[in-house]
């Protein structure tokens, strides 16, 4: 299949239509999506997503406003807030940038072991969170064998992030890449442009797409891990408390609507925040055409 | 797909096959692995506990199915953090025998109507098992650690979890309540929890078990514990560790109550009632519970020698009361100890 | 399609460089806590490993899992396909909205997303009375486990193909249609062979992501015995009862759960030799 990389045609609502002089005028356009895929996928995500979430926001106003309030203006909660906030977003853009790399190398490179490699990858995952946190603590903490002793600070906790996080970008550009057409790229290469400036110019507009997924993938995660920190974050609060905690201790304290609101906010946050991402990706799309 | 690619993709597949249907069985460090409700006959029971005990049930159990009250009993037992189990049984955790940490999480189920409200009006006033707080520190005591006042000593790093994540914690802090007076004298209580959270407690991990994990990982000199942590811990091969018992401490009690909701109301109750008997009983004491039973406990004396000053949360009043003034995470005493230090912390 | 040309060239200390960077953050950030968890996995034996991880608990772990992970990739995977169409190829409004709702999962903290599934499904939720009339326990039951898998591990598929269809464009598929293709021919024909790899790195993704969570299956499992323990509460309960050999040796059961899907999915793809 070699449909030119760069165009969507006038569906994509992201594209200025293009006119192209062979073209019949009065071609329909079929959807390749009728109502009934998108009823499917909408009562899909409403059963399986939207409902419990709803329950969520129902419990955190189970109090009324006053208490909604009182929940997320407590002061530990907003530390914890914008400590997940800041850190997520940090780890997110660091991984970004190794995710394109590592995909990059994975599919364009060849070198012994590459299989290996492209296996582990996924491992950060599979792995539950608890192990995930002994093996951080006894590689980062007091009596660590590599000598970095980042216990109960900040850095821990990115530490931890960044390992946890790290497949999204990865996975998310790879298969983008593998199917990206070449041919723009010899084009470009036999007109004299550099490889940095191909790669800038060409290639990457095309993954842009999917680094944003794969960013917001990331970002989501982690906003929400919670098993992988607590060992070496010490969870100390104001400090490096992040709001999967406090909303447990919130839980354990038998203050479930507190727990609920501040749910909530990061909830209400991360969607905001995944919006931004996705529309800078548009934007972006949009001025480079 | 290739012939060398297939064979190793079935290889591959047939190695993670192997491992679901082995029939191999194997050495059990979680011998009630498998339940054995088996359906026909028998009364089937389930018991929810907290995870520490599970060494103590998975020999208890066994042993009540050898009795005549236990005969013909299939049990299904699940365990894990004493709240969480605690609230799983209130939203609908199908349970007939609760072992909780401590009493608040019995209390929950009493105000969720699943279980009496005379539960503990018997001779062990519903506990099955105690302990004390005690310290665990590293072998040979380095640091010379003895009682609640040398963890004020200047350097001294003090672990103890976090009392608003993992409700057993709590325990540890009113040890140190109590030492300092606080059972007659508030302020002077509160006085010596400020000093100890405020500078020798920089980190409170989320459960006991994580704490004694941090502590053997080399952070700290003290850890705050109870008494059959610690030794449950060494009989399991954690080396390097030692128990150090201070002289005022306050007890801990573990409660253990059958439930409203049980169907067989009358096995629950004797396997309650198997539970402090005397077999029951030495198998705590072995694992390092102080037993209830006080025949049993008399024989273990020397295991567990009884501290000069020993308060019971009874002297300070009750668990509501210290719950309230102490622990309410909005209005408690620690809690605002706790902020009061975050604001040197907060960015 | 472009396996055989190299597009852009890389010159050879641009390669290596490039090599380097990307294999030394993976070995700083992967392989040694890898190496670590293997070194502690396998001290004690292989012998050791094998039995702990054959007791009845662990089997009856092992097979709960992979039920539980086998349903959610199953669901989400064909779901999200059809999401990733809808999302990328549709038109309609509140577009957007679903878009959102699709990376939600991973936001919530995992305890809060077991506490919103009790909410919904648990005695008192808000489908208790209907469920329990019914005789269909969900909370402290498998399905309960299912079902938070399923939420969990739900985005991958959707937003690994999402990015993949964009990039192709739906020329081919226009043509086809105009040529008298029915929309399950274009689809099966032209759109699946094209995000195959989208799809196969989704599938790996979720089976991750389903086989190793925690939070929120254990507020939602009940920690029954042999009954609703999966491999990853199994673990946890090794590590509160100081096993922590034995907690390394379930890990290591998952690790090779999540190898073995992704060699499997790299192998059912001819296109192999693009990795």
């Amino acid at each position: 299949m070699s449909a030119p990389a760069a165009t969507s045609g006038p569906t994509d609502p992201t594209v200025r239509p293009r006119r192209r002089a062979k073209r019949a005028p009065a071609v329909r356009r079929v959807s390749a999506v009728g109502p009934l895929s998108i009823g499917i996928v909408t009562l899909w995500l409403s059963i399986i997503v939207l409902l419990p979430l709803a329950a969520v926001v129902v419990k955190s106003l189970d109090g009324g406003l006053d208490q909604f309030w009182d929940a997320i203006s407590n002061r530990q909660a907003v530390a914890a807030l914008r400590f997940t906030l800041i850190v997520s977003l940090v780890v997110t853009l660091i991984n970004a940038v190794a995710g394109v790399l590592i995909a990059w190398v994975l599919v364009r490179d060849q070198f012994p072991g590459k299989r290996f490699v492209n296996a582990l990858i996924d491992l950060p995952f599979a792995l539950p969170t608890i192990v995930a946190g002994i093996t951080l603590l006894a590689l980062y903490g007091k009596d660590s064998p590599v000598g970095i002793d980042v216990s109960f600070t900040q850095t821990a906790v990115a530490l931890a992030l960044l390992f946890v996080t790290l497949p999204f970008v990865v996975r998310s550009v790879q298969p983008v890449l593998i199917e990206v057409d070449k041919d723009m790229e010899e084009a470009a290469a036999s007109l004299g442009a550099s490889g940095p400036t191909i790669f800038r110019r060409i290639i990457l507009p095309n993954l842009v797409p999917a680094i944003l997924s794969g960013c917001g993938l990331a970002f989501a995660r982690a906003v929400g891990e919670f098993g992988s920190i607590i060992l070496i974050s010490g969870n100390i609060p104001f400090d490096t408390q992040v709001t999967s905690v406090y909303v447990f201790k919130q839980i354990e304290s038998d203050a479930p609507i507190s727990a609920a609101a501040v749910s909530v906010v990061l909830l209400f946050i991360s969607l905001v925040v995944l919006f931004l991402i996705r529309s800078l990706g548009r934007w972006g799309a949009r001025h480079e055409r | 797909m290739k012939l060398r690619n297939r064979i190793s993709f079935v290889a591959l597949t047939g190695v993670v096959l192997a491992l679901g249907v082995s029939a191999c069985g194997g050495s059990s460090d979680d011998s009630s692995g498998s339940s054995d409700s088996s359906g026909g006959g028998g009364a089937n029971l389930s018991l929810v506990a907290y995870s520490t005990p599970q060494v103590v049930y998975d020999e208890v159990i066994p042993a009540f199915k050898k009795t005549t009250a236990g005969a013909d009993t299939n049990f299904k037992s699940s365990y894990g953090a004493s709240g969480e189990q605690s609230r799983a049984v209130e939203a609908g955790l199908s349970a007939d025998v609760v072992a909780f940490s401590l009493e608040p999480d019995v209390t929950r189920l009493v105000k969720a109507k699943k279980v009496a409200e005379d539960w503990n009006q018997n001779q062990y006033k519903g506990f099955v098992s105690n302990s004390l707080v005690s310290f665990v520190v590293r072998k040979g005591n380095p640091k010379n650690i003895k009682t609640w006042d040398d963890l004020l000593k200047p350097g001294v790093q003090v672990l103890t979890p976090n009392p608003f994540t993992s409700g057993a914690a709590k325990w540890n802090l009113l040890g140190g309540y109590v030492a300092a007076g606080g059972a007659k004298d508030q302020k002077a209580g509160l006085a010596y929890l400020d000093e100890l959270l405020s500078k020798h407690v920089k980190v409170q991990d989320k459960s006991g078990r994580e704490a004694l994990q941090n502590f053997v990982s080399g952070n700290g000199d003290v850890l705050l514990s109870y008494e059959y942590e610690a030794i449950t811990a060494q009989k399991k091969g954690e080396k390097g560790i030692e128990l150090v018992q201070p002289q005022q401490t306050i007890l801990i009690q573990n409660p253990i109550a059958t439930t409203l909701t049980s169907k067989n109301p009358d096995k629950a109750k004797a396997f309650v009632d198997y539970a402090w008997s005397k077999p029951a009983q030495e198998v705590f004491a072995s694992w390092g519970y102080r037993p209830v039973n006080q025949e049993v406990f008399d024989e273990h004396k020397a295991d567990f020698p009884i501290p000069t000053d020993l308060y019971t949360i009874d002297d300070l009043g009750g668990w509501s009361k210290v719950n309230d003034e102490l622990f309410d995470p909005e209005k408690g005493a620690v809690a605002a100890i706790e902020n009061k230090n975050g604001v040197s912390t907060e960015k | 399609m472009s396996a055989e040309r190299p597009g852009l060239r890389t010159s050879r200390p641009a390669r290596y460089t490039l090599r380097f960077l990307a294999l030394g953050y993976l070995a700083v950030l992967l392989l040694i806590p890898l190496g670590v968890i293997l070194y502690r996995t396998f001290e004690p034996g292989i012998g050791e490993v094998w039995a702990s991880i054959t007791t009845p608990a662990a089997q009856s772990a092992f097979q709960l899992t992979l039920l539980a992970a086998a349903i959610a990739v199953v669901l989400n995977t064909i779901f999200g396909v059809l999401t990733a169409l809808v999302l990328v190829r549709g038109r309609f409004p509140g577009r957007r909205f679903l878009d959102a709702l699709v990376d939600l999962p991973f936001a919530v903290s995992p305890i809060v997303v077991g506490i919103a599934l009790i909410l919904v499904y648990g005695q008192t939720g808000w489908f208790g009375d209907a469920l329990e009339n019914a005789g269909i326990q969900i909370i402290f039951s498998w399905p309960g486990i299912v079902l938070a898998t399923v939420f969990v591990s739900l985005p991958f598929v959707a937003r690994e193909v999402a990015p993949v269809l964009r990039e192709i464009g739906d020329d081919q598929e226009q043509a086809a249609a105009t040529l008298g293709a029915s929309r399950w021919q274009i689809f099966w024909r032209i759109t699946m062979p094209a995000i195959r790899w989208g799809v196969a790195y989704g599938v790996v993704l979720t089976t991750a992501r389903a086989i190793g969570e925690f939070g929120a299956v254990s507020v939602v499992s009940g920690h029954i015995q042999g009954e609703t323990q999966t491999l990853t509460l199994l673990v946890e309960q090794r590590f509160q009862n100081f096993d922590l050999a034995g907690a390394y040796a379930a890990s290591a059961v998952l690790a090779v759960i999540a190898l073995v899907t992704l060699l499997a999915m790299t192998l059912l793809n001819p296109r192999k030799d693009e990795t």
